[in-house]
C-alpha cells in the first residue's frame, strides 16, 4: 500500500519526450480513454442522483423516519443517527487498538521472529479481505458469546475489525516516515524507549495516522454488506439510544429504499445518496487538509 | 460449540437485552393505563417487510413506547432466526418448510402460529408497447421459462407461431428470492427449476426498466411493482385452463388468478406473544387493522373468507397463552 502523500509521481509524457512512435500514442490514447470513462461514470452517477433527489433534499430528510405510509415524507433520521453512533463507536474501538498494534510492530517487535512475520503477512492479507467476510466473522463471534446481532455494538465491532488492518498499515507507514535520528536523539538524551515513542515518534506521526484513520472511517461509513449480514434492520422508527439499541445506517437505508416500487422511495434514496457522497467528500477533504497542513517534511 | 448451546447463549443475551430495554422504556410510559413498551423484532421476506413496517408505523401512533424493527433477510433467513428464538415474528412469502425448518423450530422449543395477512399476485409483464401478447397459457410460460428451453427458445415465434419472429428478452427474479421459488414451482412444476440465460436480479426495479424499454421483453415480479409502473408496463393475463384471468386485487384474493396468486404470511412466536405484552399488542393491532395496513402499504388485502380465517388463527394465540 502506498504511503499517504509521500509519493509524488512524475507524469509520464510519452508523446512529448522523444518517444513518438505509434504504439506509445495508442497507449496514451487508451489511458486517456480509461480516465475519461471513470470520470464520466462518476459524473453521470452524480448528475442523475442529483436530478432524482434534489427535490427531497430538505429538512424532512434529517428530521423524519422512514415511512411506508407516507413515502413522500420519508426521511433518513434513524439512519443518519445510526451511522453517526456506529462510526463513533467504530473509531473508539479501532483507532486506539490499531495505533497500539502498529506501535508494537514498528517500534518493539523483532521482525525476525516467526510469529511477527506471521502477523505481518496476515495483516497485509486482511486488508484485502472482502467486507462481507468480517460480517460473517462477527456474526459467528457474536453468536458464541451471546451478543445480539443487530445492535449498535455488534455492528461497530464488525466495522472496527474491517478497518483495523488499514489503520495498522497506515499508522506504520506514518511512523516509518519519522526519521531514525529523532528516536536516536531522544534515546541519547536518556529517554526510555516508551518515552521516545510516546513523546517523540507518535506525536510526529499524528498527521499521517489521522489521515489514514479518517480514510478508513469513511470506508466504514459507506459499508453495507457486513451489517446486512449481521441482520441489519431496514425499518427503524426510533433513535438508536445506546450500545444495545437496534439501528440502521445510511447505506442500508439507501439499499432498501432503492428496491422499493414507489417512485417516492427512489427519490429519497437519491437524496440520501447525495447526503452520503457529501459526507464522504467532506471526510476525505478533511484528511487531505490534515495531510497538507500538518505533515512535516524532514 | 453445538447449535443448542450457542442458541441458548443467544437467547440469554437477547433476554438480557430485552430486560435492559424494558427497564429503559418503562420509565416513559408507566403513567398511562394500558400502554405498553419495549421492542418487537421482525425478520424475513423482503416482499412482506413493507407490510409489517407499515403496521409498525401505524401502531406507533397508538403506542409510542413500542419500537417495531423490521429486517429483510429473506423468507428462509427469517425462519432461521425465528426458529432460534431470536425474532418475535417472521415475515414469509411461502409457508414454513415442513422438512427443513419446522424441525429446527421444534428443537428450540419455538411454537408458532401462521397468519395470512395479505395476498400477492405474481405478475407477468411486457412493455406497454407490446401489441401481440395479452394472455399466456401456463404451457406457454413453461416453454419460455423451463430449464429445457435454455439456449433453445430464443424467439417469440417458438413460443406461439402467431407471435413475431423476434428475439425473446427475459427478465426475472434472482435465485435467492421467494418470488423465484414460487414462480418456478408454479410454472415449471419444481421449485428452483428455471432456465438460467435470462437477466436475473434481486432488484425488481431493474426488471421494470428492462421490460419497459423493449417491445420484445418479458419479466415477472410482485403485483405492487406492476401497479406502480402501470403506464409503462402491460400485465399479461394467465390462462391455466379456465380462460384468461388478469392479475388484480379481486382475482388474487378470490383464488381465480391461479397458479400465480400467493398468500403472504407472518409467523408469530407463541412464547413471544405470551411473555411480551408489546408483541401481543402489536400482533392484535396487526390482525384487527389488517385491511387498512394492506391498503396504505399497497398490498392486495384479504377477502372476507380469508379475513375470518385470519381471526380464527389469531384466536389460537390467545388460547395457548
Amino acid at each position: 500500500m502506498a504511503s499517504i502523500g509521500s509519493i509524488a509521481t512524475a507524469p509520464l509524457r510519452a508523446s512529448r519526450e522523444g518517444d513518438k512512435n505509434a504504439k506509445s500514442i495508442v497507449f496514451l490514447g487508451v489511458l486517456w480513454f480509461t480516465v475519461l470513462f471513470s470520470v464520466l461514470s462518476l459524473a453521470v452517477l452524480l448528475v442523475t442522483s442529483f436530478l432524482d433527489g434534489s427535490t427531497r433534499l430538505d429538512a424532512n430528510l434529517f428530521t423524519r423516519y422512514s415511512s411506508i405510509v407516507l413515502p413522500e415524507l420519508a426521511g433518513a433520521r434513524a439512519a443518519i443517527l445510526g451511522s453517526a453512533l456506529v462510526i463513533v463507536l467504530t473509531a473508539v474501538m479501532a483507532i486506539p487498538l490499531g495505533v497500539a498494534a502498529a506501535v508494537y510492530l514498528e517500534e518493539f517487535a523483532d521482525s525476525r521472529r516467526w510469529y511477527n512475520k506471521l502477523i505481518e503477512v496476515n495483516l497485509t492479507n486482511l486488508a484485502a479481505v472482502p467486507a462481507i467476510v468480517y460480517g460473517m466473522l462477527t456474526a459467528g463471534v457474536a453468536l458464541s458469546i451471546g451478543l445480539p446481532r443487530r445492535v449498535v455494538l455488534t455492528g461497530a465491532i464488525a466495522l472496527a475489525l474491517l478497518i483495523l488492518p488499514v489503520i495498522i498499515i497506515t499508522t506504520r507507514e506514518a511512523m516509518r516516515a519519522v526519521p531514525q535520528e529523532i528516536r536516536q536523539g531522544s534515546l541519547a538524551l536518556g529517554a526510555t524507549p516508551l518515552q521516545t515513542v510516546w513523546r517523540q515518534t507518535l506525536p510526529a506521526a499524528v498527521p499521517g495516522i489521522a489521515t489514514g484513520s479518517i480514510l478508513a472511517l469513511s470506508r466504514a461509513l459507506g459499508e453495507a454488506a457486513p451489517l446486512l449480514l449481521l441482520g441489519g434492520l431496514v425499518f427503524v422508527s426510533y433513535d438508536p439510544n445506546g450500545l444495545f439499541s437496534g439501528y440502521t445506517v445510511l447505506p442500508i437505508q439507501i439499499y432498501n429504499w432503492a428496491k422499493e416500487p414507489q417512485l417516492a422511495f427512489q427519490q429519497v434514496a437519491s437524496a440520501a445518496i447525495i447526503l452520503m457522497l457529501a459526507l464522504l467528500l467532506l471526510m476525505n477533504a478533511v484528511a487531505i487538509v490534515i495531510r497538507n497542513r500538518y505533515q512535516k517534511r524532514w | 460449540m453445538n447449535a443448542s448451546t450457542s442458541s441458548r447463549f443467544a437467547a440469554l443475551g437477547a433476554s438480557a437485552l430485552l430486560l435492559l430495554l424494558a427497564a429503559c422504556g418503562g420509565q416513559d410510559d408507566s403513567s398511562s393505563g394500558d400502554s405498553v413498551s419495549g421492542e418487537v423484532v421482525a425478520d424475513g421476506s423482503s416482499t412482506v417487510g413493507p407490510l409489517t413496517s407499515a403496521a409498525g408505523e401505524l401502531f406507533k401512533e397508538e403506542q409510542s413506547g413500542v419500537n417495531v424493527s423490521v429486517a429483510t433477510s429473506g423468507t428462509g433467513g427469517g425462519f432461521e432466526k425465528f426458529c432460534q428464538g431470536s425474532t418475535d415474528l417472521s415475515n414469509a412469502s411461502r409457508p414454513i418448510d415442513e422438512a427443513e425448518e419446522v424441525p429446527v423450530c421444534k428443537d428450540n422449543g419455538v411454537d408458532y402460529v401462521e397468519l395470512q395477512v395479505a395476498n400477492d399476485a405474481l405478475t407477468v409483464v411486457v412493455s406497454a408497447e407490446n401489441d401481440f401478447v395479452d394472455c399466456l397459457t401456463i404451457e406457454e410460460l413453461n416453454t419460455i421459462w423451463g430449464p429445457e428451453s435454455e439456449g433453445k427458445i430464443t424467439k417469440w415465434s417458438q413460443v406461439n407461431p402467431e407471435f413475431p419472429d423476434e428475439p425473446l428478452e427475459l427478465y426475472g427474479a434472482g435465485t435467492d428470492s421467494g418470488t423465484f421459488d414460487y414462480f418456478t414451482e408454479a410454472v415449471n412444476g419444481e421449485e428452483g427449476a428455471s432456465r438460467s440465460d435470462y437477466n436475473a436480479t434481486e432488484d425488481d426495479n431493474v426488471t421494470v426498466q428492462g421490460v419497459s424499454g423493449s417491445e420484445y421483453a418479458l419479466g415477472y415480479f410482485g403485483y405492487t411493482y406492476y401497479e406502480e409502473n402501470a403506464d409503462e408496463l402491460k400485465a399479461v393475463a394467465i390462462d391455466s385452463g379456465d380462460g384468461c384471468v388478469e392479475p388484480n386485487p379481486d382475482t388474487a384474493a378470490d383464488g381465480s388468478y391461479t397458479p400465480l396468486a400467493r398468500p403472504l404470511f407472518i409467523y408469530v412466536s407463541k412464547q413471544a406473544y405470551a411473555e411480551k405484552p408489546q408483541v401481543a399488542a402489536f400482533v392484535d393491532y396487526y390482525v384487527a387493522n389488517d385491511a387498512e395496513i394492506a391498503e396504505v402499504a399497497k398490498f392486495i388485502p384479504l377477502s372476507d373468507d380469508q379475513r375470518s380465517q385470519l381471526e380464527d388463527a389469531a384466536a389460537g394465540l390467545d388460547s395457548s397463552a
